[in-house]
């Protein structure tokens, strides 16, 4: 299981804020890479996500990542398979999987785990990683995901404040 | 204890600190793996990797009959979040692009 990476994250939120701060294309684009990804969200549907405006000026594709649903359990499970095309040497290595397991607890505390199955994707693992984000390519799973827990518990992304 | 507390607690100790520089160096191992590294017994080894677990830095997962540990680098960005905005990080950057671009005009 070389190959693989796994972040969890405690976040002051029901499950259902957290399924909903990560499939709808309204809230995934307040944090991380900030830009809107449309899920259809059935087993076989497709995943979208758009560049947002910064992204298209900077000469990023129009689509930024896609990928498939592959299993929907709201609000605890959602496999989905994704790819990122705005490098093209990372596009090229292909479709990795992302398992997100949602866990809520009696206080109202969701445990959020990310499990990313790279298979042979060593640069989207270093992206990922936050290996580039000197580069400005973002911080990867680490950043997306402080990030989504302070959106949800302030009501503010890092950079707004 | 808080959360930031049960990070800084975990750090506090070098062998927690080299389990973590192990899983860094290479992600998803086994207990009998990171033992292998360290001159612990099995048991010493198991409790500083619940330390580490109870402080969410690192994540297990099983896979077939074994459970593979991970490192989770959440707790600590939001330790690096929560102190450097993003304006002293682009001050970061800023000086970095101008070491690179000084290093890169000497003769």
């Amino acid at each position: 299981m070389s190959g693989t990476q796994v972040y969890k994250v405690y976040i002051k939120a029901e499950a259902n804020r957290v399924w909903e701060a990560i499939t709808s294309p309204e809230w995934n684009a307040r944090y991380g890479y900030r830009g809107p990804i449309e899920m259809d969200l059935r087993p076989g549907g497709a995943v979208v996500g758009r560049s947002n405006p910064g992204m298209l000026a900077m000469g990023a594709p129009e689509i930024g990542v896609d990928g498939e649903v592959v299993e929907v359990d709201p609000p605890n499970r959602l496999v989905q398979t994704f790819r990122m095309l705005m490098d093209p040497g990372i596009a090229a290595e292909g479709f990795t999987r992302l398992t997100y397991e949602l866990k809520e607890s009696k206080d109202g505390v969701t445990a959020l785990t990310v499990t990313h199955e790279l298979g042979d994707a060593p640069n989207m693992g270093r992206l990922m990683a936050g290996e580039f984000e000197e580069m400005g390519a973002g911080g990867g799973w680490a950043w997306v995901l402080s990030d989504l827990k302070s959106l949800l518990e302030t009501g503010k992304a890092l950079a707004d404040q | 204890m808080d959360d930031d507390d049960r990070v800084f607690k975990a750090l506090a100790d070098p062998t927690r600190r080299f389990l973590l520089d192990l899983l860094f160096a290479r992600d998803g191992r086994t207990l009998t793996e990171l033992e292998s590294e360290l001159e612990m017994t099995r048991f010493g080894v198991m409790k500083h990797l619940k330390v580490l677990e109870e402080a969410n830095l690192v994540v297990t997962r099983r896979h077939g009959r074994e459970k593979l540990h991970f490192l989770n680098a959440v707790p600590i960005r939001q330790i690096h979040d929560r102190w450097i905005d993003k304006y002293t990080s682009d001050h970061a950057r800023a000086l970095l692009d101008l070491k690179r671009h000084l290093e890169d005009d000497e003769p």
